[in-house]
This record gives C-alpha cells, structure tokens and sequence, in this order.
C-alpha cells in the first residue's frame, strides 16, 4: 500500500496531501496496465451485484410484489417512467430502457462503492470506465438518429437550428456540431468522473488529515480538536458525495436519454 | 525530500488520460449487465406490470359481467312476478265465473225440483178429487134414491133407472153449479 507507506513516512513532516497516485492502487495479479487490481475486481462485482439484485428482485414477477420485487420495481419504474418515458417519448422508449436501466444501476452501484466500509472506493473515479460508458452512449444516439433519419438527414437535424438563416446559421452549424456531436461523449465522460474524483479525494483528505492532526500535532490538545473536526466534516462531506452519488448515475443517465431523443425526434 | 519525491510520482500521472484496458473493460461488463438486463430483468418486470394491469381490467370487467347478471336475472325475476300476478288473477276470474256458474245451475236445478214436486201435487190432489168425485157420486145417487125412495113411496130400486135418474141430477147439479 503506497498510500500508507507515504503517510506514515510523511508523519515527520507533515500529512500525506492525498492526490491523483491515490487513485491508481497496486495490482492483485500481475502487472502493468493488464493488471488486475481492486478497482477492476470493483468493477467485475458490481455487474454481479447489479445482475443478481435485480435478477432476485423480478424473478417472480407476481402482481402482488414482495419487498425485495417492490424494491426493485421502484428503481425500474423511476428510470423506465420518469427516464425513459417521459423524455424519450411514449412511441418507442421501450426499446432503450434495457440500456439506461443499464447504466443506471451500473453507475449507481460502482459510484456506492465509495461509501460502503473496507470497499471505499468508487471506481467511476477511474475515467476509463465513464469513457466506455460516454462511448456507449455517443455511439447508441448517433447510429439510432443515422437509422431514423440518413446521414444526411441526421446531421441536419443535430446542426441545423430551426429559425436561423443567413450568416448566423453559418456560424450555428459549426457550434451546433461540434456541442452536438464532439464534445458530448467527453462532457458525460468527465463529469461523472471528476464528481467521483473530488468526492473521493475531499472524504480521503479530511480522515488523513483529521488522523494526522489527531496523533501527531504537535501541541496535542489543538491536534485533537482540530483532528476531532476535520473527521466531523469529512462525516458530513461523505453525506453530500453520498447524494452526488445518487445524483451524478441520475444525470448520466437522464442525459443519455435526452440525447437518444433528440436523435429520435422528429424534425424541428 | 520525501515531498518532492511525491509531487515527481504525481506529476507523472494525469487521472484526466483514460487507460486503454479499463475503457475495454468497461465495454466488456456493461456488455455483459446489459445482455442480463435486457434478457431477463426488464422482460420480468414488464411482464409483472402487464399481469398487474391485466388483473386490474380483469377484476373490473369480471364486476361489469357479475352486474350485468344480476340485472338480467332481476329481469327475469320481475318477469316471473307479473306472470305470477297476472296467473293469479286470471285464476280468481275464472273461479269467479266457475262460482256464479254453479250458483245459476243450482238454482235452475231447485227451480225444476219445484215445479215437478208442485206438479205432482197437483197431479195427486187431482186423482184424489177424482176419487172423491167418483166415491161421492155412488154414494150421494145411492143416498138420494133411498130418501126419495122413502119420500114416494115407492121403490126406486130399480138400478138401472135409479142411477139414470142420479145421472141427470148430478149432470144438472154440475150444471147449475158452473
């Protein structure tokens, strides 16, 4: 454990300032970039949770649900209803609720990770898995909007502001496009990942900082105090990431979907 | 020292830079949640809001067909309870008519009885006055002749002229009588 190794050796001086290293956490099994680490094995068990959850919550699929398919039915019926239905359309969501059920409780579960004991890591703090993520996305509305509309057609549709004509709708076109089409997949890619991030450096600051100040100040009473409020802080900062949790799987897939309806609405 | 040993290493990573085997995993587990989801969880769910929605118009429309019964069978109950009432007062007419019928036979009878018995009566006293008629003419025309026979004198036994004799008195009797 790098980490730990840096902050005991740091306790001379100073803390250990958590910081990007933090995030990069040494193999299991092998080595290098194939590595298998925690974070991939997090990764690995969320599809097994996720899966087996919800496997478990609609298997009997009864009218008279029990607790466990009450429970799942809720999670399903908020991302198929007020997701999918209500931004995608009554006509043909259904064909895309499989994928923003999908991500959400993919997300919802990886970005969690951050809060449950011993675990305490969210893996959507690697950007790589909010970039295949983004990916999906990017290539779901585009290829549903070329099928829908042609090529042509649906980059009119993604380019072409109604009501614009002339030199105004000449510059419209380039921003449109490049909003539209290029700078999506990153803006869904970073912010789910930099909200995991910061979430997770700023609770990782506050317990480093709050044991360091705890034990090793040098007048210790002011350590104490001031160690015994970092740790009151921290406790209220994993309350906010614990909401932004919620929140950042809610956007991510609330924006997938008003992407695929934009690809799929008819022209405006 | 140790500190700027620290900044080197993080410097060296950038978080912003995704790492090529981590998107492919990423790829490879959403793959695999969404062939899950799409083949088993979502069509179980759907399929319990469709049994729900399903046992929702059922039991409306069971309500709907249990009503529409007993309406029909309220009907038919209304049906039976006219052609009751209407049976019973057909019923009453006829016992009625059945009743006065009788009545008149009765009478018809009794009146025939009467008259029979008043005409044998008649019929009787008749034959009886005949007999009287008969036994009172012997005997007055036997009466008459022995007291005139005493009167005059003379025997007026002789039958045969005796009762010629009582004959034309009784015939003039009658007739003076009418």
């Amino acid at each position: 454990m790098k980490s730990l190794a840096a902050t005991v050796m740091a306790s001379e001086s100073g803390p250990h300032i958590p910081g990007p290293a933090d995030f990069f956490l040494p193999p299991i099994v092998g080595s290098g970039d194939w590595a298998l680490t925690k974070v991939s094995l997090l990764v690995l068990l969320s599809v097994v949770i996720a899966f087996g959850f919800f496997y478990a919550a609609s298997r009997k699929a009864a009218v008279v649900p029990s607790r466990l398919q009450f429970a799942g039915e809720y999670v399903y019926g908020m991302v198929r209803n007020s997701i999918g239905r209500d931004i995608i359309g009554s006509q043909d969501y259904m064909r895309f609720v499989p994928y923003l059920f999908t991500v959400f409780i993919f997300i919802i579960i990886n970005n969690f990770y951050g809060v449950i004991p011993f675990v305490q890591f969210p893996t959507m703090s690697h950007i790589g898995y909010t970039a295949a993520l983004a990916a999906i996305t990017w290539l779901i509305y585009n290829i549903v909007g070329i099928a829908k509309h042609g090529f042509v057609g649906y980059l009119k549709l993604q380019t072409v502001p109604s009501g614009v004509s002339g030199p105004i709708l000449l510059m419209m076109v380039p921003l449109e496009f490049l909003s539209n089409i290029i700078v999506r997949p990153f803006t869904l890619a970073i912010r789910l990942f930099a909200t995991m991030f910061a979430g997770h450096l700023l609770v990782a600051l506050f317990s480093i900082g709050g044991a360091w100040l705890l034990l090793h100040y040098a007048p210790a009473w002011q350590g104490v105090a001031a160690g015994l409020f970092a740790f009151l802080l921290g406790i209220l900062v994993s309350f906010l990431d614990m909401l932004i949790m919620f929140l950042q799987a809610y956007v991510f897939t609330l924006l997938s979907a008003m992407y695929i309806a934009g690809a799929v609405a008819d022209e405006h | 020292m140790i500190l700027t040993q620290v900044t080197a290493a993080e410097t060296e990573i950038n978080p912003l830079v995704p790492h090529v085997p981590e998107i492919i995993l990423g790829v490879i587990v959403i793959a695999l949640l969404f062939v899950g989801v799409a083949k088993f969880i979502v069509p179980n769910f759907e399929k319990a809001y469709a049994d729900r929605t399903a046992a929702i118009e059922g039991g409306i429309e069971n309500a709907n067909a249990k009503q529409a019964e007993a309406d029909a069978k309220l009907a038919q109950l209304e049906a039976q309870l006219a052609d009751a009432r209407h049976e019973a007062a057909r019923i009453r007419e006829e016992a009625r008519e059945q009743g006065a019928a009788i009545v008149a036979e009765m009478r018809e009878q009794a009146q025939a009885e009467a008259a029979r018995i008043v005409e044998h009566g008649k019929t009787q006293i008749e034959a009886e006055r005949q007999a009287a008629v008969t036994s009172l003419r012997a005997e007055v025309g036997t009466l008459a002749t022995g007291l005139a026979g005493r009167i005059v004198g003379e025997s007026l036994d002789d039958d045969e002229r005796s009762s010629r004799v009582v004959e034309r008195f009784l015939a003039d009797l009658e007739a003076g009588v009418h």
